[in-house]
């Protein structure tokens, strides 16, 4: 655990690092980013976290088997999401035209409209999920090794 | 006799980069039209703004598939690796 400063730093910091990662993977079909990109600035953030506060504390909340459900739910989410256009081929873009995410952006320059891209954004919300809760099991279990065997020291 | 297998595998890697040096399409002149292809229908076929994420999650979905399936691994065998030992237990 750090200072007094860094940990309500690392506070307020967390709240923006999570909209802006949820930004990313929400408009990752309109605009740069997605899941891969979304998805690590959150574990960047739960690295802050774990770095301000200890890997100690955060292990109290938030355990490697609840992130590991979580990835695999994401990757179910993705998995899923191919198979269901397995009606005309792997991978295709089924929800297009429905009215989730159906609509279909005119060609050339564009407003950002969320609603577009078929099954894309549920894509992106599924990678971002298993990227972000693999790499903070990775952080926090990395973190947790190092502080056991400092205390072994 | 080793020396010389080395020597002519080197001299052959070579000439080969040099013949691919001189074979390579022109710097701008792609050698399909699929980019055109790709540019021109992003949008009416997948619904996305971004032809980035339409080719990554549309077009070479099995790619992404495949990148995604990677990190899981990679997380699984960390993971696995660093877990919280019970005690007594090596």
């Amino acid at each position: 655990m750090m200072s007094k400063i860094v940990r309500t730093m690392a506070s307020l910091l967390i709240l923006f690092t999570l909209i802006y990662g949820l930004y990313i993977i929400m408009h990752g079909h309109s605009s740069p980013g997605g899941g891969f990109q979304g998805g690590a600035i959150i574990a960047s953030g739960i690295a802050l976290l774990i770095v301000a506060f200890g890997s100690d504390n955060i292990h109290k909340s938030l355990k490697e088997h609840h992130l590991a459900i979580l990835a695999s739910v994401g990757g179910l989410i993705f998995i899923g999401l191919a198979f269901g256009g397995i009606g005309t081929t792997f991978f295709y873009n089924f929800l297009l035209g429905s009215p989730i995410f159906g609509r279909i952006p005119p060609s050339g320059p564009t407003h950002a409209d969320i609603w577009t891209g078929g099954v894309i954004p549920l894509m992106e919300i599924g990678i971002g999920l298993t990227v972000l809760a693999g790499l903070a099991a990775v952080f926090l279990v990395i973190a947790l090794a190092s502080a056991e065997r400092e205390e072994e020291e | 006799m080793r020396k010389i297998a080395i020597a002519a595998s080197l001299s052959v890697f070579i000439a080969f980069l040099i013949a691919t040096a001189f074979l390579i399409h022109p710097f701008g002149q792609p050698p399909s039209q699929m980019d055109d292809y790709i540019i021109e229908n992003t949008q009416s076929e997948t619904g996305t703004d971004n032809v980035v994420t339409a080719v990554l999650l549309d077009y070479r979905g099995f790619d992404t598939l495949g990148e995604a399936i990677i990190l899981f691994t990679a997380v699984t065998g960390v993971v696995m690796l660093f877990r919280a030992r019970k005690k007594g237990e090596r």
